[in-house]
């Protein structure tokens, strides 16, 4: 069944302790069915000492679904939610080194600046920096755009994502906090009232 | 140091808002924590590492009961037997680098087969970390695939809370080992300990989903209307310590129900509403009738591959109400018409509730049809053979005879565990010790062991067979040491059976490396000065099982069986469960 489903990309968001070991925790979880992890990100949260991952995979629904509950299993993750691309605002940054002479020779830099979103971080004699943050049709449009000019080096970041329908997580934190946590913390494991499907 | 030890008992008596810190180790902090958590038996191996623990073990060996086992392998078994039996927290101890990688196998095995255990291993001084030091290897990173936690700890203050939160995490939820990696300084360290509280919160772990009642009313819904309902329980009924609930469940429901091995001995095998075991060497009916219930209602089981066959063909016609502690088990493998979520112990009443009281007599009369149609296709021939030779299934009839169901009964892997699990009488729960998900070759001696300290009043016997046994046999040494009253039985055929009978059925007998010889077991045995004996004949097996039952220690049977046959019924591999063979 799971295998007539589409992949696509998902965005896994975890809550978590900040513990280490985790990564390598969470990470095997995908290893061990040999997924590629196409974008990883840890980060602190709106929450001081709770962690966030954003990982990126792409797979069918069924079996995210699966990971999902398997990360969240692990002692030390608070949540976990899946999402695709529509359902979250994500970005990603990459910076583009480049010869300084032959970029202030050959290219309206205003130009290229502004029709890609980029800035200058840097501009040295020798060489500058341009930096960009979108998804990733405009980052790699802008490499497209330099390499003929000699893009001497180019680094893109992970994705970061942030869920379009969350209301954050200090309220649940406060229900994990408590020992005998109410329904808001379970809302993953049920079936969804409505349509009798599971949500993450 | 003595001196030390009895302040800290004192403290630990005191009432909690008493409590001042004394000054102790890193190692005597672990051992005083460990006897707040009710731990009686250790089974350890020492070694560099793990050196500051033993000496301090030293003071409390009046407290805990530390067993030296003769291989780290043997040492964790020797606790899933022990945890299984008892319902407690198995505990181990090993030392850094091999000793600790020598833990991997039991800690896969227990992840597999949810059991209980906290290993405390050893580690290098903490500033020798990651620098290829002696025994230094890095066992948080190798084990973490196959424990539900791990830590390591590097400085002594971080004991008792690890440890509170070990054994919390061990036993709660859906139960796991756990393994502590204490650096040697920290075993050294002398700090403040002010007292142990046992954990019962972590705010990140919930190891049980809460129950919603509209799942149960849903559930009971469909079990009421069902024409054909059909049971499927496992080990989570027994881990939940939810025997009585489960019984009551399928009494007022007179639903038929079947048992993963994991499962067997949750409800007595002769229960009236038993029908059997499940999967590739279950029954005849539990398989074939899996495909015709109409509602099917799996409690406390995860639809192992081995219990399901071919995925796709494995009862699409029913509904299926899904029972589990584990959210990550729900729709992993079978998905789920009514998921209820949550401890068996709480979900089962809830659910009996719910339900009318019925009988589903023709439904149960199905079960029993394919029932005689295996006895007369395979258990006629298997318990009460016409062969020259032995067969295996009959000496674990001649051994219920005697033992009349009361025995724990731990097996191996391979032939004989399967005609263990289908035949065995069990009278009780937790009796049935083997190991299920990981199929451990080598696990029943030393798991015997530790299932034999587990419950000292019970009489154990485990079943092995010639190849299994010469996997952890070094166990004999720890045997012959304690003194612990286990009793063996060798099953031997005279090859690894199991693949031999795959190698004949699906490779056209090509015996690629089955033909397995033994050494002189009984001789064996009495090097280890355990008597023993070996029988050939028939006639001479009743005498020779009461002759070993009535020993008053350990005993070794070896007792010689018929070289090929095989076990039937069978799932072969990418069948459907209704696609099971007689022959």
């Amino acid at each position: 069944m799971e295998n007539q489903q589409e992949k696509q990309e998902f965005n896994i968001t975890v809550y978590t302790e900040n513990q280490i070991g985790l990564l390598n925790r969470i990470a095997i979880i995908f290893t061990r069915r040999k997924i590629n992890i196409d974008s990883l990100n840890t980060s602190p949260s709106e929450i001081e000492r709770i962690h966030r991952f954003n990982i990126v995979i792409t797979e069918s629904e069924d079996v995210v679904r699966k990971l999902c509950r398997q990360i969240e299993k692990q002692v030390e993750v608070l949540k976990v939610y899946y999402h695709t691309n529509e359902d979250v605002i994500w970005q990603e940054l990459a910076l583009y080194k480049v010869s300084t002479d032959v970029i202030a020779e050959k290219v309206s830099v205003e130009r290229l600046l502004r029709e890609n979103g980029a800035r200058a971080v840097v501009i040295r004699k020798d060489y500058t920096v341009f930096e960009t943050t979108g998804h990733r049709e405009e980052t790699d449009n802008l490499i497209s755009i330099l390499q003929p000019y000699g893009l001497i080096e180019f680094v893109r970041s992970a994705r970061v994502a942030i869920i379009k329908d969350s209301d954050g997580f200090n309220r649940k934190l406060r229900e994990f906090e408590r020992l005998e946590p109410g329904e808001d913390v379970i809302e993953n494991e049920y079936l969804n009232q409505g349509q009798k499907v599971f949500t993450m | 140091m003595g001196g030390n030890m009895e302040v800290a008992q004192e403290i630990l008596n005191a009432p909690a808002a008493a409590k001042e810190a004394v000054e102790l180790s890193g190692s005597q902090a672990l051992l005083e924590a460990l006897i707040v958590e009710g731990v009686d038996t250790i089974f350890g191996y020492p070694g560099g590492a793990i050196m500051p623990i033993y000496d301090a073990l030293y003071d409390y060996h009046d407290k805990l009961n530390h067993i030296l086992v003769r291989h780290e392998q043997g040492g964790i078994h020797a606790g899933q037997g022990y945890a299984r039996t008892s319902g407690k927290v198995g505990v181990v101890f090993a030392t850094s680098g091999p000793g600790a990688t020598n833990l991997v196998t039991g800690l896969a095995d227990a992840q597999i087969d949810s059991t209980p255990l906290v290993c405390i291993t050893g580690q290098v001084f903490a500033h020798l970390l990651g620098t290829d030091a002696f025994q230094e290897t890095d066992v948080i990173n190798i084990t973490t695939p196959v424990t539900k936690w791990n830590y390591q700890v590097t400085d002594a203050n971080e004991i008792p809370e690890v440890i509170a939160k070990a054994f919390y995490i061990a036993k709660s939820g859906r139960p796991g080992p756990v393994l502590i990696d204490i650096t040697k300084n920290a075993q050294i360290q002398k700090f403040d300990f002010k007292g142990y509280t046992t954990c019962n919160h972590i705010r990140s772990y919930r190891p049980k989903p809460i129950v919603r009642p509209q799942y149960i009313q849903e559930a009971a819904e469909l079990i009421n209307s069902a024409k054909k309902p059909f049971v499927l329980w496992g080990q989570g009924v027994i881990l939940g310590s939810a025997e009585q609930e489960f019984k009551a469940f399928i009494e007022k429901s007179g639903i038929p129900s079947a048992w993963t091995i994991l499962g067997a001995g949750a409800i007595p095998t002769d229960h009236p509403l038993n029908v059997g075991m499940l999967g590739m060497h279950g029954n005849y009916g539990p398989n074939v009738l899996t495909n015709e219930c109409d509602v099917l209602i799996a409690i406390g089981m995860r639809f192992d591959d081995r219990v399901t066959g071919r995925l796709d063909k494995y009862a699409k016609q029913a509904k299926v109400v899904h029972l589990d502690i584990d959210p990550a088990e729900i729709d992993k493998n079978v998905k789920s018409t009514v998921p209820v979520w949550g401890d068996c112990k709480e979900t089962l009443p809830l659910l009996t509730a719910l339900i009318e009281p019925k009988k589903h007599t023709e439904w149960l009369a199905k079960f029993n049809d394919y029932t005689s149609q295996e006895f007369d296709a395979v258990i006629e021939a298997e318990l009460n053979p016409k062969t020259e030779e032995m067969t295996m299934g009959e000496v674990i009839k001649q051994l219920n005879e005697i033992t009349k169901g009361e025995a724990i009964i731990v097996s191996d892997v391979g032939q004989h565990q399967m005609v263990a699990c289908r035949y065995a009488k069990l009278n009780n729960t937790r009796s049935n010790i083997t190991s299920g998900g990981l199929g451990t070759m080598g696990f029943a001696l030393p798991a015997a062991i530790g299932a034999k300290f587990g419950a000292q009043e019970r009489d154990v016997v485990a079943i092995i067979g010639d190849g299994g046994f010469q996997m952890t046999l070094q166990e004999l040494g720890t045997i012959m040491q304690t003194g612990v009253n286990v009793k063996i039985i060798i099953l031997n055929n005279r090859f690894l059976g199991m693949v031999r009978q795959w190698q004949e059925l699906f490779n056209e007998r090509r015996y690629s490396f089955v033909d397995i010889q033994s050494p002189d077991f009984v001789a064996l045995a009495a090097a280890y000065k355990i008597p023993g004996k070996r029988i050939e004949d028939r006639a001479d097996l009743p005498a020779a099982l009461n002759e070993m039952l009535n020993n008053k220690g350990s005993f070794l049977l070896e007792v010689m069986v018929t070289k090929e046959n095989n076990v039937f019924p069978m799932v072969p591999q990418g069948c459907s469960v209704s696609e099971i063979r007689l022959k």
